[in-house]
């Protein structure tokens, strides 16, 4: 197909429709403050933050303060929301919504298109048909992987353990060239310059650059400029003080700054969900030098876990965005009433998790659940494997300190595995590559610590219902079905993968991962990482302080990308490197269509209010 | 697990919580106990884990509620709500670090002070397996230990304390099994009959909230909590 008459039919679709319903804005998630734009978009995990618009007391009352700032933001979405799907489906050009968006920002890089690849592609017949192999072609497989030119050529050893002092054989300068040869790094100090946390190497190992890290931080801290970042080399070091604690990530990823920070406010956010914020100033306004060790003991494998989906590349954290289990409307309806309507009178949150994807969620009417929270509580449960190993039902205080950083809740934990709850025939162990990944989980959290027994019992029933009118079997079935295939759901679209977020929603949803970037191999693992680096690079480039950017096309050596915002949705996509602007934006139409289409499939929309 | 076809064997559930210093075993006993298994490693507990396990006595059936809590300091303002109404508790330290006996002792304090007065407490030294005379354990146990004998508390003076306090008192293996069943056997032996036939105790925790059917009422007729102890 010639690509240009992809582009003429593009601006003709362009002359044609009314100009936007909206004057352009800008986008809703600012990044001031530093603070982690995305992850602040705190709203309901379902509609009932679009319809804070005629209810305002919809989540007042839950957030601080710059949290509450944050959530007036998103109102825009909804509401620009509203027109352009309505003239969507009553237009039936189911096209409208995207073009509408598109239109103030494609006419450029329409005319620079044609101009740079359009006539390239015109002229030369022998071109088009090499194109039409090369196409063909995977992101990130032309990439020649030298050690010396490649920044992820030690990724596969990243995760690694550094060898301890006992260790035999091993001398302390090959202990320090480990340490050294890692991409990322997390520091956690305290202003006295007590060491609280590193990823790697132990505290004998990092201790002097704690040091040194404290020496340099409370320098620009003594002259009331404090130090934010700085970089040495192709290294970058982001600084986040938060009261007596400073944290530092040190990363030659290529993250942004303010994706960086927002990482390390994920880590702050841990330590706050152990101890409470006042519980962490009385320790130190009591003993400046006091080792934070031993309170937060036993929580450096949620910390780490946390860190290693960040070098991984965690999606959801960039984002700041849930992503849920893909379920037909109906069913999940049918879930959430059989969760609300055994509820029990001391359940704050309800939620059903399967694979690390929310399944359904029941809260109060004004209480919400913020985004951050759940990461938290996704990682103990899922990535840490703390709670799961123990086996059994759990019963954890924690503090979810998006909803309230000074109190504890508690949280009652229960998997569905054991095959007393599930009597459906169907062998469940049978294809678990990756058995965490199928695992359904019950959440009930509670503000009452004697609720056990209650919420223990309330667990019961959920189960029987769920196992009575089948959901349980759905949701292990739309589990086992894993993330949407890209040629299932536009075929065509030489596009191999893509990230799209529902802003009004704040979740998001992905392609399959499998075969290309999913996999415990080296090669697989270093792929995904160049995947994830190439979406934080797509996602800060449109975050950028002052851009205003509404689409981005980026071609480089290995891939070509995608990034595309209005209000009512973030999307990215990656595909190969020979893959035309035009062909890209098609695919990329088709699979915003479809998560139109699929909204209610893809999003918990509404959730169970009570 | 009834083995008698005809009269079910009376069936009822013992509270039981384990207390004990971070990283001396607790979890790894109870998951021995529930699963007979073993994890290299395992992670730290976090806030507290629930299990129940069946225990077979010739007379009756003992159903183990087992609070199963976190050993780290933060979680120690907790436990009055796990051992609170406990029929039983075991209170474990390592037998290779000090440290965690004198821990032990404080929690036995707090037990015989704050807990049920007729609650029956067994302490239990764990990680046989590295110590040199950890007999009745197999071979692999040995091979773990090293050449070393990593003990550091001696049998004597656990077993002198734990007479002293009126304790059962157990050196036990997580790792290989060694003398874990043991030790729940031996406290469901030592539950008095009395206290089994007493209001019961797990429920009271949560009384206020629970069901009337889930009690269990030996004297009566069989309740409906009865079918999942002794179902044939």
């Amino acid at each position: 197909m010639a690509p240009e008459t992809t582009t003429g039919s593009n601006q003709n679709e362009i002359t044609d429709p009314p100009p936007p319903p909206l004057p352009p804005r800008r986008k809703p998630s600012g990044e001031g403050l530093g603070a982690p734009g995305q992850s602040k978009a705190t709203t309901a995990v379902s509609s009932i933050d679009i319809s804070t618009l005629s209810f305002p007391d919809g989540s007042r009352g839950t957030f601080t303060t710059s949290a509450m700032r944050a959530v007036s933001t998103p109102i825009p979405g909804p509401s620009g929301f509203a027109t352009p799907s309505r003239g969507a489906s009553e237009d039936g050009l189911t096209d409208s919504m995207s073009v509408m968006s598109f239109a103030p920002t494609m006419r450029p890089a329409a005319d620079l298109a044609s101009l740079v690849a359009g006539e390239i592609n015109r002229k030369s017949r022998a071109w088009t048909m090499l194109r039409s192999q090369s196409a063909t072609v995977q992101p990130f497989e032309a990439v020649e992987i030298t050690a010396s030119t490649d920044e992820l050529a030690g990724f596969n050893h990243e995760f690694d353990d550094i060898p301890d002092l006992t260790s035999q054989g091993v001398t302390d300068e090959q202990r320090l060239a480990l340490w050294k040869a890692k991409l990322k790094h997390y520091m956690i100090l305290s202003s006295a310059g007590k060491p609280i946390y590193s990823r790697h190497g132990d505290l004998s190992l990092v201790n002097s650059y704690m040091g040194v890290v404290q020496t340099i931080i409370s320098f620009y801290e003594g002259s009331n400029d404090p130090l934010l970042g700085f970089t040495a080399g192709k290294t970058r070091f982001v600084i986040a003080i938060e009261g007596p604690l400073y944290f530092v990530a040190i990363s030659k990823l290529g993250e942004s700054d303010s994706q960086l920070r927002s990482q390390l406010e994920a880590l702050y956010m841990q330590i706050l969900s152990t101890l409470t914020l006042p519980t962490l100033k009385n320790i130190f306004v009591h003993r400046p030098s006091t080792d934070l060790r031993k309170p937060l003991e036993g929580t450096e494998l949620l910390l780490s876990s946390l860190a290693d989906s960040f070098s991984k590349g965690s999606p959801s954290a960039l984002l700041g965005a849930l992503e849920c289990l893909r379920l037909r409307k109906s069913k999940r309806h049918a879930i959430n009433n059989a969760f609300l309507k055994v509820r029990s009178e001391k359940l704050l949150y309800g939620l059903i998790v399967a694979g690390g994807k929310l399944v359904s969620v029941i809260r109060p009417r004004k209480h919400s659940l913020h985004p951050s929270d759940l990461q938290l509580i996704f990682n103990m449960l899922f990535e840490s494997g703390g709670v799961k190993a123990g086996g059994g039902e759990n019963w954890i205080p924690l503090c979810l300190p998006a909803f309230n950083n000074r109190g504890y809740l508690y949280m009652y934990v229960s998997f569905f595995d054991g095959s007393p709850d599930s009597t459906s025939s169907e062998p469940i162990q049978e294809r678990s590559p990756d058995s965490t990944d199928e695992e359904v989980a019950i959440i009930l959290i509670s503000p009452d610590k004697e609720s056990f027994y209650d919420l223990k019992e309330m667990r019961d029933k959920v189960a029987h219902q769920l196992d009575k009118n089948g959901s349980l079997a759905i949701i292990r079935a739309a589990v086992r079905d894993g993330r949407p295939r890209i040629d299932a759901i536009a075929p065509g679209a030489q596009i191999s993968h893509f990230l799209y977020k529902s802003r009004a929603n704040v979740q998001f949803c992905m392609a399959t991962l499998q075969p290309t970037f999913d996999g415990s191999e080296p090669e697989k693992l270093v792929a995904r990482r160049r995947l994830m680096s190439l979406y934080h690079q797509l996602h800060a480039s449109m975050h950028t302080k002052h851009s205003h950017l509404k689409v981005l096309h980026c071609v480089s050596a290995d891939a070509a990308s995608l990034a595309w915002i209005t209000p009512i949705f973030e999307f990215y996509c990656v595909a190969g490197p020979n893959v035309s602007r035009a062909v890209m934006t098609q695919g990329a139409n088709k699979i915003i269509q479809w998560a139109k289409r699929e909204e209610e499939r893809l999003f918990i929309i509404g959730g169970g209010v009570f | 697990m009834a083995d008698s076809a005809g009269a079910p064997r009376p069936s009822s559930s013992v509270k039981l919580v384990l207390l004990g210093e971070a990283a001396v075993g607790k979890s790894s006993l109870v998951l021995r106990f529930v699963n007979n298994d073993f994890q290299e490693n395992k992670e730290p507990t976090i806030g507290a884990a629930f299990l129940t396990q069946k225990c077979n006595l010739p007379q009756r059936t003992i159903k183990f509620e087992i609070w199963d809590t976190a050993g780290q300091e933060r979680f120690a303002s907790l436990a009055p709500m796990y051992y609170r109404n406990a029929q039983a508790a075991l209170v474990v330290y390592d037998l290779t670090k000090p440290t965690s006996l004198i821990k032990a002792k404080h929690w036995v304090a707090e037990l015989q002070r704050q807990a049920s007065p007729g609650i029956v407490i067994a302490l239990v030294g764990n990680k046989l397996d590295l110590t040199s005379d950890n007999a009745g354990t197999n071979g692999e146990g040995e091979a773990a230990g090293g050449d070393e004998d990593a003990r550091k508390v001696s049998t004597e003076e656990a077993k002198t304390y734990a007479e002293e306090e009126g304790l059962l008192f157990f050196e036990t293996s997580a790792k290989t099994g060694y003398n874990v069943t043991e030790v729940f056997t031996a406290i469901a032996n030592a539950i008095p009959e009395t206290s089994l036939k007493s209001a019961r105790g797990p429920g009271a925790a949560g009384a206020a909230g629970r069901s009337e059917e889930q009690r269990v009422n030996l004297n009566g007729p069989r309740d409906p909590n009865a079918k999942e102890g002794c179902a044939c």
